[in-house]
């Protein structure tokens, strides 16, 4: 079914947050930073930026009237930086004016004096010197102290994944406008409306309800808008507050990239113990992350990436320990996928090592350890409804592993400067947030006397069509078309406590609570019809395409009809309720329980093709069988999945974080990140659905899409280290993605001379 | 510095009294509050900016894409602008409505940047094909959808073309019955020719040029706007031509008119495809080779063909006129032979005759839209099996676009057997300092410089520079 949202879209008139009309008076802030990785103010003079020409306030720390707050889970955070800083780009000052240029310029005019410290800026140093978050986290299963016996083969290893810069085209903004009896109404382009409010409220010292959060829609979040929206409108509304006049505050795409955190960087010493036949036995892991400077949402990332350390293997003995370590980087922060890429990573890693060694494909370890029903995760809980092995074999035949192979194999042994490789990734992730809190959401319905329909909810749009989701839950339940359903702005005076639109689960929640608000109303209504036919006990009566059916059959009474006369009689035509997922649990301190209303299954089939004389190199094809459940939207769950996938091949292969030394970020534009474009897009992009009705806890038994996709991009990795391995094959592979064209090329001349010695015959 | 400016805005005239140097992204949102237009890099690299520039050439009217964000209101006087908002009718467009059958949008911010540039690909009135469709777009970047929708998109699109019998019909007037363009479209050739462009200024001395304003734009976008004097360089006439065996290239010529040119082509065989590395197709419509040698990038694509070509910069000051070799132009990283009262006005260089060889290689991290890690340019010229002329060059390599003195000398009258050639890429080797930066590391560089040399030479000559040398 076609995305309603899509035709403004393509008309170019769905309305950003800097689409929308500004008031009178509006003025605009920019934002001075930290110009140092680590240290201490020792002056900071504003008077000479304060009189540029058209300046109107230059607020700093002490101006803030409530707490210089905005750690979300751990208060480690200050908005605007008082004496200590601990990143290049952390906010110390606002500047408000009348033009955005200006602005510009009187940034410069600040004069800050400071004492410079060394900065951290790797995880395994801050280890080192003992800068953690939070206290190791441990999940462990069996016995691996006396697993290691029992293994025919014990491999140890490293593996690391780089940091990813969200890229949402839309950059962080806000715009905060004055209200009466001093509250606040704030457009923003955030995830989390309620972590906007709460944070506000805190730094304003006023209570939440004077803050009023709205969001239309986002242009792109992927996680980066889940947390750090909140500072950009904190500090907007500071100045709001102070000031009493409209303002806008809009970063930069280059502020964007330099203030704001990215995917965590992680490095990680790996350990795993195998029969000569390919059975996992034992894997142990040490996971290093790295946090940034301050919690923001990284140990809740770091839970996640336990949760799926071995993926959608099944292995009796682990250990998994996790450090999130602290060093002078932005902090980083949520991104698509949460931890969970990081984890699975390292055990694909594992895997391709240990198959190196046993003289195994990688893809036969992986087949023979992929989990089957009941099988239990090392958190504890079973796997229920286990379609590991059916997307698994489905793959290998739709895609004909076997004559891909052998295609392959020829093409390499005719080819001397181009090579192909192959590989295979399952997929595993757990749907629902790992905190049980957020697992819980209302949704607002009104029905308006035309028999239009009007609905509010805390899922925020920013692309993955939660929308068009909820208009499918209202018009299945109402039998109404899609065009009389209207998805209202997420706003926090409409829908109280949001959790943020995030882990994957916007339709889930939103769509299970908007269901049942249906089901009320749906109630109400054919009580009203019984009344209003007069129809007795054993007659059934139903909502059926904008009309109501007796035993299934088409009355004369219109749905616009009924609700005229339920409106007349006084009968409620708004309601409103609130869902809580049933059957989830996790004892934190016992690191067991059951966390995750269901799984998401899959597999994917990844060819590249090395340019052995450059370096470069394609991504040939992905070809998935994805488990969607029931998909109630395959245009909208497609689209989804090929986006995650290619957003995930970008990180495995050409998106890299670069700083310098003192911890300066590199590359902070479009011409120094780069991110796929349509060139880079594989030419065979395949998404199967595999569909099964098991989710009960999924919306319609729709499956959530938004992650795990993302994760098939692993195998991509090791497909071009397949095909450079064809042109050299006795490279030491360090498992460092992303696999850019230069560790390509590197690694493809490793062990040879620079210069040509002379040819021998010509 | 507020100047008068005219030009047709979608549908309707408008006449602005506006800072010159203002962006037409700015002024569109803002003044005209046409929102379909977005922000979002303000760098030339998303193209989420896109519009659709319609102007009058050689008595006909033609559409070309540009970014918005990059681009001077100024150059705007006397064309047609088109936004997402003039494509919109009561019916979607075919590109609109595929877009929403394939699922080619998804947050929506990118959306009507991909469709102008799709839409203007389609009212070139070339010969379209698939290729050259996905290389229109791709100046656009999707994060939401990856591209694979848009993908099935354009295929799409393409396909109901196939049978479009080019030639019968103007090419607006077919969009306009297919829906594709408006209505009004068919009246804009003659808006345009009543709606006279501001006379083309002298360029004076000690006043600051813009031409395509690709670069200038993205690092001095704040101070454009407070700058007193500023002069607009309009893109007309032919700029690509030959005279006494030597093809002169204005300094105002866009890397699309190098890419377009039928003579480059016949001279260099593939020579388009070496173009279409650099930039997108906006930056392509807009960039000038001026800009590029300018800019003294140790890392431009042009310069690093020029050198190649042994070119020669023809500078003037308004009055008169020096001619110096592009290898002695560079002094130093960003720094140059040039007087502030000087410009480079053209270049030039002699038309290669006979047996010879030109190749142009570039690695990036991405193939397009990309500024090179290294590139490198090699032009051998051979005369009865020797060679007798020999020009390489390498970007990337140096602090300044480096000409590869010792190594092109060395292969002077020499035959092209393996061991010469091999030899030259030892020398080569000598020749560069590369160092670290965000495009790669120093070691990364120099052997990649010696692949690519490898890349030139295999090409030339395979049968001597084979792969087993390298295995």
């Amino acid at each position: 079914m076609k995305n309603y949202d899509w035709i403004e879209h393509v008309k170019g008139t769905s309305k950003f947050a800097d689409d929308l009309p500004v008031v009178e008076g509006t003025l605009h802030a920019g934002v001075f930073t930290s110009p140092t990785a680590k240290g201490k103010i020792t002056s900071l003079n504003i008077a000479e930026a304060i009189s540029h020409p058209g300046i109107k306030a230059v607020f700093t720390a002490k101006d803030i009237p409530g707490k210089n707050q905005i750690g979300a889970i751990i208060a480690d955070e200050p908005l605007l930086a008082d004496e200590d800083l601990h990143y290049v780009g952390q906010p110390i000052a606002l500047i408000v004016g009348v033009e955005e240029y200006s602005i510009k310029q009187a940034l410069r005019k600040i004069k800050i004096e400071f004492e410079e410290q060394k900065p951290i800026l790797d995880a395994r140093e801050a280890f080192e010197k003992k800068e953690l978050i939070i206290p190791p986290q441990i999940f462990a299963i069996g016995d691996i102290d006396n697993a290691w016996d029992k293994c025919d083969l014990i491999i140890e290893g490293t593996a690391d994944t780089g940091a990813q810069e969200h890229l949402y085209l839309e950059t962080q903004i806000a715009y905060s406008i004055p209200k009466e009896g001093g509250g606040i109404k704030l457009i923003s382009s955030t995830q989390s409306p309620t972590a906007v409010q709460r944070c506000v409220s805190r730094i304003l010292n006023l209570d939440m309800h004077k803050i009023e959060v709205d969001v239309q829609r986002l242009g792109g979040g992927f996680g980066g808008k889940e947390d750090q929206a909140t500072a950009w409108a904190a500090m907007a509304a500071l100045a709001c507050n102070l000031l009493n006049q409209p303002i806008k505050l809009k970063l930069s795409r280059q502020e964007d990239m330099r203030y704001t955190g990215k995917r965590h960087p992680y490095s990680s010493d790996f350990k795993i113990g195998l029969k000569t036949d390919g059975t996992i036995i034992a894997y142990k892991v040490d996971f290093f992350q790295n946090a940034g400077a301050a919690a923001d949402l990284s140990t809740a990332i770091l839970d996640r990436t336990l949760f799926h350390c071995t993926n959608s293997y099944y292995i009796p003995n682990v250990k998994a320990t996790a450090y999130s370590c602290r060093t002078n980087l932005p902090p980083n922060t949520a991104f698509r996928g949460f931890g969970g890429p990081q984890g699975m990573f390292v055990i694909e890693a594992a895997i391709h090592k240990a198959a190196l060694k046993l003289n195994l494909q990688p893809f036969e370890i992986q087949a023979k350890n992929l989990l089957k029903e009941n099988d239990k995760f090392p958190y504890g809980q079973k796997a229920i409804n286990c379609v590991a092995r059916k997307t698994w074999s489905s793959a290998v035949d739709k895609f004909q592993l076997a004559k891909k192979i052998n295609y392959i194999n020829e093409y390499n042994s005719i080819n001397a400067l181009s090579k192909k490789g192959i590989a295979l990734m399952p997929i595993c992730f757990g749907i629902s947030f790992t905190n049980k809190m957020l697992n819980q959401a209302s949704a607002l319905v009104h029905i308006y006397t035309d028999g239009s329909v009007g609905i509010s909810t805390a899922a925020i749009e920013m692309g993955q069509g939660v929308n068009m989701k909820l208009r499918q839950v209202a018009s299945r339940i109402f039998s109404v078309d899609i065009s009389k359903i209207k998805i209202e702005t997420t706003n926090t005076t409409r829908i109280a406590n949001t959790s943020p639109t995030a882990a994957s689960s916007g339709a889930d929640l939103n769509g299970k609570a908007l269901e049942k608000t249906c089901l009320i109303l749906r109630e109400r209504l054919l009580k009203a019809a019984e009344e209003l036919l007069k129809t007795g006990s054993n007659e059934e009566l139903s909502l059926n395409n904008e009309n109501i059916a007796v035993n299934g059959i088409k009355s004369n009474l219109a749905w616009d009809k009924l609700i005229s006369f339920a409106y007349t009689n006084r009968i409620p035509l708004s309601a409103h309720a609130h869902y809580a997922t049933p059957g989830i649990d996790f004892d934190r301190s016992a690191a067991k329980g059951n966390p995750f209303s269901y799984h998401v299954y899959g597999t994917a089939i990844i060819e590249t093709t090395v340019d052995c004389l450059r370096g470069i190199y394609e991504i040939n094809s992905i070809e998935t069988i994805h488990d969607f459940g029931h998909s109630m939207n395959h245009i909208v769950d497609r689209s989804q999945a090929e986006g995650a996938i290619i957003q995930g091949l970008g990180w495995v292969t050409l998106e890299e974080i670069k700083h310098s030394s003192n911890g300066r970020l590199l590359s902070d534009s479009l011409s120094t990140y780069k991110v796929p474009d349509i060139h880079f897009t594989p030419d065979k992009v395949s998404v199967e659905f595999l569909e099964n009705d098991f989710a009960s806890e999924a919306i319609f038994n729709s499956k959530a899409v938004g992650e795990p996709p993302f994760m098939y991009s692993i195998g991509a990795y090791f497909a071009l280290i397949n095909a450079i391995m064809e042109f050299n094959p006795h490279i030491k592979i360090k498992y460092d993605s992303p696999l850019t064209p230069e560790k390509a090329l590197l690694m493809l001349y490793e062990g040879k001379e620079l210069n040509f010695s002379t040819p021998r015959n010509k | 510095m507020k100047r008068r400016i005219s030009f047709i805005c979608n549908k309707n005239l408008v006449e602005a009294y506006v800072n010159p140097a203002l962006t037409l992204l700015d002024f569109l949102r803002k003044n005209e509050r046409l929102t379909g237009v977005k922000e979002g890099c303000r760098e030339g690299d998303c193209g989420a900016c896109s519009i659709m520039l319609g102007s009058i050439e050689n008595n006909s009217l033609k559409y070309e894409v540009v970014n918005s964000c990059l681009f001077p209101i100024a150059d705007a006087d006397g064309c047609h602008v088109v936004t997402i908002e003039g494509i919109n009718e009561i019916d979607l467009s075919p590109i609109q409505k595929s877009f929403i059958n394939e699922g080619s949008t998804q947050c929506g911010f990118c959306t009507p940047g991909f469709i102008i540039s799709l839409t203007c690909y389609l009212i070139s009135g070339k010969q379209l094909n698939y290729a050259d469709a996905i290389d229109s777009i791709g100046g656009n970047v999707c994060r939401c959808t990856g591209h694979a929708a848009i993908i099935r998109s354009v295929k799409s699109i393409m396909d109901s073309f196939i049978n479009r019998n080019a030639g019968n019909e103007k090419c607006i007037d077919y969009l306009i019955s297919k829906n594709y363009l408006p209505a009004y479209f068919k009246d804009i050739e003659i808006r345009l020719m009543n709606l006279k462009r501001q006379t083309v200024p002298e360029k004076l001395r000690n006043r600051l040029m813009i031409a395509g304003g690709t670069d200038l734009y993205v690092q001095r976008h704040d101070d454009l706007i407070l700058e007193e004097e500023v002069d607009f360089i309009f893109n007309t006439g032919n700029k690509i031509y030959t005279e006494n065996n030597s093809c002169f290239v204005e300094a105002s010529a866009t890397a699309s008119d190098l890419g377009n040119s039928e003579l480059l082509k016949n001279i260099f065989p593939g020579f388009e495809d070496f173009i279409k590395l650099f930039g997108s197709k906006p930056i392509r419509n807009r960039a000038t080779i001026g800009g590029n040698i300018i800019n003294a990038s140790p890392i431009g694509d042009i310069t690093s063909i020029l050198l190649s070509l042994n070119s020669s910069l023809h500078i003037t000051d308004g009055l008169n006129e020096r001619i110096l070799p592009l290898n002695e132009f560079y002094t130093g990283y960003k720094t140059f032979n040039l007087n502030s009262n000087e410009f480079i006005d053209k270049v030039s260089f002699k038309i290669p005759e006979g047996e010879y060889f030109f190749n142009y290689e570039k690695v990036s991290k991405r193939r397009h839209l990309d500024i090179a890690s290294v590139n490198s340019s090699a032009f051998i010229k051979m005369n009865d099996g020797i060679i007798v002329e020999a020009k390489i060059s390498g970007g990337g390599l140096a602090p300044i676009p480096l000409y590869l003195e010792k190594a092109s000398s060395f292969l002077i009258n020499k035959t092209a057997t393996g061991n010469n050639l091999i030899a030259s890429i030892n020398i080569a080797l000598d020749e560069v300092s590369p160092i670290d930066d965000v495009r790669g590391s120093a070691v990364y560089k120099k052997i990649l410089f010696r692949q690519l040399l490898f890349a030139h030479f295999n090409k030339f000559f395979p049968e001597v520079i084979t792969p087993e040398i390298l295995i």
